[in-house]
Order: structure tokens, then C-alpha cells, then sequence
């Protein structure tokens, strides 16, 4: 009874366009011009929206934000894989993912202000709130795949995280029960390299984080997260595969956290010039736009319209953000049940009576009217 | 009507709720097959199938992340968490998720769900197996957490839990999980939550609990009866939102009071209880408040169970001794 492998597994690895914006042309996903351009434009609405996010932070304007720059590849080209109709849960770096859902970044600006009507998203946008406890969304991504799956509803749902999510338990839960369970999840692991300081390599002692898909019995894939086409590409792949019952996919897209993790970190701390110095000749939007012209669809005029407009555009959102009333201290409570209980409707009174500057009652006396 | 106890009257109110409802899912580890370890679910894959019975993985934050997920897509996922003590592992996603979401996304999504949980000690089982924490729960903002003491409550308080549009903790007291059988309506009937209910009426002290702890609750009022004490004892059934207008009347009446629970004494929902009656009837006391509690340490293994947990005997000595006041 010799030893003999009885099971083997590989993990493949997927980049379309190389770092000078060369493609292998047999895997070019069929794309119209209209669709690169469109890669293009929002990659490029996402870094202003981005740069104007940072801006706003330091003058005051907006609370601590977590930056997506370098990551924009891999958030436009997976959200473009998916249809109106199917559900994305985001972790907190995702506002590219945001912006392509067509999330007002009115909204965006908003609830990085830590104003709460942020989190308002419009149902139909199948775009569930921020979620800053890492990895910890996972499960209602796998939840509402099920929920979608036992209504026999053709609908594919993504999840968003990081590589620092993969060490979390929940991670490990959400995976085993989609892959038992065979159901219509997309899992969209942007590893970026880093959580805050701490790097991949401190995260695992796996060669990629692909492979961690084959322990819960369904497909990994590392693709080059800053070559949007291969993004997009392995994306569209596995969204299909969801919505024909074929179960679940693990998509890794290597990238890069090119800014700090948020505006209360400094990055210097613990990373050099010279780490980051390459992946800023692999930048995302560079590559595409190299691409594009060498195939005659970007010019220097055309570049500058784009950026014009997405100027424009965020530039509108932000007025839009700052000319919002301020937020009604009664909305505090006004969420917490489904209505408000004996207990809260007091405290309630208790705090709206303290802002009119009226005595403290005692408790359970009745406010003011 | 028939004679049930509470496994029979929970299974009951599921079984009922499924068939009104096509949205309720139950999920859980052994709810399936097995019918629970308590057979609480028995019957229930045979009858709904498993699309709506899960057998889930060993995975209690899983478990209850899912349902979450569930719940925001508009399913109504029952879930069950073996005992309270394997909750502790889905901490995380009540308090960060559940009791939230409602808040997070400003009303747009909810997250109508029920945990079940089988709680409290005196089933002579291993660690972790007799665990009360329910004022963790209560803590938490955007929870609802109930606790019956009966057969006829359970069924009524899970299906107002099941219909209710938010996060509910269901404790089942597995010490009487078998122990009471009593007459049980055999049509769906919701008892509201958030509203307590008077046990039995008396003048001299007011007595509070919940879930298994009634009945040495009632056990005690009962001799102290034979004693010419009269005490008036109320059944709490909802932790949170707690019925405080309740709790206040019968204190105003009585001026004494006994709260009895098996939960650690610091920091457990006897304290809560004292600060309210200190805040709104100080003046109608006319002696200190007194808790039977469990104690400030571990639950012990089943041969030191009994001193746990609150008795007939504790709960009367502490009737004595606001009576001498």
C-alpha cells in the first residue's frame, strides 16, 4: 500500500496587460471601445475623488479616511463585472467599488464627514453600509447568497476585504458555509499588501492567498490587480459561474496600498521609498492609459477632459455634501428598534430637553412640551 | 389546548410560524437531523424540508453572521446556538452587526432575526454548558432579549419574537426545559414583548426574575405565604426592553424588594433593576433592596451546581431579611 498523492492542486495566475500597457492579445476580453473608456473615466473619478477626499481631511472638512489610491484597478474592474441587480458588500476602502455603483459621492463625502445620512444608500443599489469590524461582513454576503439562492433569485453577491481579513475567523466561517453550501458569492480579496503596518507576509505563511479557496473546495484565483482587463476578466468569469449555480470564487487581486492605511497613519513608520517605488511605475491607471494609446483611444486632449470632468463632477458632490443641514441630534435614537422603546424615547427627551438648556428632570417625569 | 412543556410548545410555535410564514428559515448545528440536542426542531426538517431546516457547519459566528445576511435580504432566519456558552463566539456579530444595522444604514435594512439559545445551569452538564450572560445582551443597544419561565410563555414570546422587525436573543431556561408541563393553546397566540407579567399579586415586597429563577421565586413567595408574607411576584419575560412601569407600580405598592437571578451578581440586571426602583421610588422603600444571585465566579461543574444557583431557601432568607425592615 505505497503512498501516492490522491489529490493535486494548482493556482493560477492571470495579467492581461503588462506593466507598459502590453496586452497578450488571446486573452483581451472582448471589450468595446466605449467599455475602455469607461474603465478609464471611472478609474480616473475615483483617484480625484480620492485626492479631493484628502484634501478635504487635512483642511478639516472630513474625519479620518482610508484611501483606495493603487487600488482603483481592482475596484472598477470587479464592480463592472457585476449587474444591477446583483448585491455588494463592502468592507470601508471601497468607494471606487461605490462610485461604479453609482453611489452618490455626495454620500461618500458624507459619511467620511461621520455624518450618519451618508449610510442612506438607495436600495436599489444593492450596496450594503461601510463595515469597519474587518473581515467581519463576510458572512452576510454568504447569508444574503443563500437567502438569494433559496428565493431562486439569479443574483450574484460580492464580498470586499482585505489580506488582513483572510487571518480573521470570520473569513474562515464564511468560506467553509459558501463552499458547502455551493452558493452564488464572488469573494473579492484586495490584497493590498498591508494591514496598516503589518505586512502580507506577516498575515500568512501561504504562498498566495488563491489557494486558500481549495481548502473550502471551490476555485481561487490570483489575478494582476492592477491590470483592470485581467480584473474585470476573472471577475466576469466567476460572476457567471455564480449565477449558474456553479458556486463560489475566490479572487485574489495583488495591489498595492499606495497611500497611507488612513489619515491617522504614517506609512513612513514602517515602509520605505524604495518598497513603494515600484508600484508607482505599476500604477493602474497609467498602465490602462498606455494602453489606450497605443491603441489610438487616449490622447493628451482626451486625458484632459476626462480629468476635467471628473473635477467637476466631485467638486459638485462636495458642494452638495457641505451645503447638507446638520443632522437632527433625535436621529440618534430614531434607528435603533424598529420603534422607539419606553427607554430610548426617554433618554430621547433627556437630551433634546438638555440642548433647550431645561432642567434635568427627574427620572421618568415628563419633558417639557 | 393540550399539555406541553417548553420543548413541545417551542417546537410548537416554530412549526406554526413556518407555515404562516415561507421567509422563516431555521439554521443551526443539529436543528436538522437531529432535531436539536434538545429536540426542540424535531420534526421540523421532515415537515419544511432542507431548504428551511438547516444543518449548518460547527460555526456559531457563521451561524449568526449568515442569518444576518439572510435577514437583510428579507428572510426571517430562526437560528439556533447550541447552548449560551458557544454564543460567545458570535459576540461579535450581534453587537457589531445585528443590534446595528437598522442604525448603520439608517432604517434601509433590518435585520429581523431570532437567536434561540438554551440557557442557566441545573442540567448537569460539562463547562460552558450553564451559562447566564443575558446582561451582556442587554447591554447591548439594538437588541431585544427575552426569557420565559413556562411552556404557555415560550410559545407566545417566540412568535411575537419571530414577527418582530428586529434582532431578537431568545433564552430558553434548560432546567425546565421538561420540567413544567401546562395547558398550551393549540393556535398561534403572540404575547407582546417588552411587557412583564404580575405571577401573583401580594402587598408586603415585590419579587423579580425570569426564566428558570421563577420558580424558586414563586416556591419562596409561596411558604413565606404560610408565614402571613404577603409578596407579589413579577415575571419580567422581556430582558430588554424591560418593562420598567411594571416593576415601579408593584414597588410603589409593596416598598420591598427581592430580585432573583442566576446570572453573576456585579454588574448582572439586578443591579439595573435597583438603580431604576433607587432613581424613581426611592421614597417608597422601606427597606434595601436585596438580590439572589448566582456568584461573581465561574458556574461551577454539576457537584457544586446546587450551591450556585439560586433556591427556595436563599430566595427565603432574603424575603426575611427585607421583611425586618
Amino acid at each position: 500500500m505505497p503512498r501516492k498523492p490522491i489529490k493535486q492542486f494548482s493556482v493560477e495566475w492571470l495579467q492581461i496587460l503588462d506593466e507598459r500597457g502590453q496586452p497578450d492579445r488571446r486573452l483581451l476580453p472582448p471589450l468595446s471601445t466605449k467599455e475602455i473608456q469607461s474603465f478609464y473615466e471611472w478609474m480616473i473619478l475615483s483617484r480625484v475623488f480620492d485626492e479631493r477626499a484628502l484634501a478635504l481631511q487635512r483642511e478639516g472638512r472630513l474625519g479620518t479616511y482610508a484611501p483606495v489610491r493603487g487600488q482603483e484597478a481592482t475596484q472598477v474592474g470587479s464592480a463592472y463585472a457585476l449587474g444591477p441587480a446583483d448585491w455588494v458588500f463592502p468592507a470601508f476602502r471601497e468607494m471606487g467599488v461605490g462610485i461604479v455603483r453609482g453611489i452618490p459621492m455626495r454620500m461618500l463625502f458624507q459619511y467620511w464627514a461621520g455624518d450618519e445620512r451618508g449610510s442612506e444608500i438607495p436600495l436599489h443599489r444593492h450596496y450594503f453600509p461601510t463595515s469597519i469590524p474587518v473581515g467581519t461582513h463576510i458572512p452576510h454576503a454568504v447569508g444574503a447568497a443563500w437567502a438569494a439562492k433559496l428565493r431562486k433569485d439569479p443574483v450574484v453577491v460580492a464580498a470586499y476585504f482585505g489580506d488582513g481579513a483572510t487571518s480573521k475567523g470570520d473569513f474562515h466561517e464564511a468560506m467553509n458555509m459558501a463552499g458547502v453550501f455551493r452558493l452564488p458569492v464572488v469573494f473579492f480579496c484586495q490584497n493590498n499588501q498591508w494591514a496598516i503596518s503589518v505586512p502580507v507576509r506577516r498575515q500568512t505563511a501561504a504562498q498566495t492567498l488563491a489557494q486558500k479557496a481549495i481548502g473550502y473546495g471551490f476555485d481561487g484565483i490570483q489575478v494582476d490587480g492592477n491590470d483592470i482587463f485581467a480584473v474585470y476578466q476573472a471577475a466576469k468569469e466567476a460572476v457567471e459561474k455564480a449565477r449558474s449555480g456553479g458556486g463560489p470564487t475566490f479572487i485574489e487581486c495583488l495591489t498595492y496600498r499606495m497611500a497611507d492605511h488612513t489619515t491617522a497613519d504614517d506609512a513612513t513608520r514602517y515602509r520605505t521609498e524604495e518598497m513603494l517605488k515600484p508600484w508607482i511605475a505599476k500604477d493602474p491607471i497609467e498602465r490602462l492609459r498606455k494602453f489606450m494609446e497605443m491603441q489610438n483611444l487616449w490622447t493628451p486632449a482626451y486625458g484632459e477632459q476626462v480629468r476635467a470632468e471628473a473635477e467637476r463632477r466631485v467638486a459638485e458632490s462636495v458642494k452638495e455634501f457641505e451645503e447638507q443641514p446638520p443632522p437632527d441630534p433625535a436621529d440618534m435614537f430614531r434607528y435603533t428598534y424598529y420603534e422607539l422603546t419606553p427607554p430610548l424615547k426617554e433618554q430621547m427627551d433627556e437630551l433634546l430637553n438638555s440642548l433647550r438648556g431645561g432642567r434635568r428632570k427627574a427620572e421618568g417625569e415628563k419633558p417639557d412640551a | 389546548m393540550a399539555k406541553l412543556n417548553i420543548v413541545q410548545a417551542v417546537n410548537q410555535g416554530l412549526q406554526q410560524e413556518m407555515e404562516r410564514n415561507p421567509n422563516v428559515v431555521i439554521l443551526g448545528e443539529d436543528v436538522g437531523r437531529d432535531g436539536g440536542v434538545f429536540r426542540v426542531t424535531e420534526g421540523l426538517l421532515e415537515r419544511f424540508g432542507e431548504d428551511r431546516v438547516i444543518d449548518t457547519p460547527l460555526s456559531e459566528s457563521g451561524i449568526v453572521g449568515i442569518s444576518i445576511g439572510m435577514a437583510v435580504y428579507g428572510l426571517v432566519p430562526v437560528a439556533e446556538i447550541q447552548f449560551m456558552g458557544f454564543l460567545y463566539a458570535a459576540m461579535e456579530q450581534l453587537i457589531s452587526h445585528a443590534s446595528r444595522i437598522r442604525t448603520r444604514s439608517r432604517g434601509r435594512y433590518h435585520c429581523p432575526m431570532v437567536v434561540r439559545t438554551p440557557y442557566g445551569a441545573g442540567i448537569h452538564a460539562p463547562e460552558h454548558h450553564s451559562e447566564s450572560t443575558e446582561a451582556m445582551l442587554v447591554h447591548t443597544p439594538g437588541l431585544k432579549v427575552v426569557a420565559p419561565s413556562s411552556p404557555y410563555e415560550a410559545k407566545g414570546l417566540l412568535i411575537s419574537a419571530i414577527r418582530d422587525p428586529d434582532p431578537v436573543i431568545f433564552l430558553e431556561p434548560a432546567k425546565i426545559y421538561r420540567a413544567i408541563k401546562e395547558d398550551v393553546p393549540d393556535e398561534a397566540y403572540a404575547i407582546p414583548l417588552g411587557i412583564a407579567r404580575r405571577v401573583r399579586e401580594g402587598d408586603d415586597l415585590t419579587m423579580i426574575s425570569w426564566g428558570a429563577m421563577l420558580r424558586p421565586t414563586v416556591e419562596a413567595a409561596t411558604h413565606a405565604a404560610t408565614e402571613g408574607i404577603s409578596a407579589e411576584v413579577i415575571d419580567l419575560r422581556t430582558l430588554s426592553p424591560m418593562d420598567s412601569e411594571a416593576i415601579l407600580a408593584s414597588v410603589r405598592k409593596t416598598g420591598r424588594v427581592v430580585v432573583v437571578h442566576e446570572a453573576p451578581r456585579t454588574g448582572g440586571l439586578g443591579g439595573e433593576i435597583a438603580a431604576l426602583i433607587a432613581e424613581r421610588a426611592l421614597d417608597y422603600l422601606k427597606a434595601p433592596i436585596a438580590r439572589v444571585t448566582g456568584f461573581d465566579t465561574a458556574v461551577p461543574l454539576l457537584r457544586m451546581e446546587d450551591y450556585y444557583l439560586p433556591n427556595k431557601e436563599r430566595v427565603l432568607q432574603a424575603i426575611h431579611h427585607v421583611m425586618e425592615f
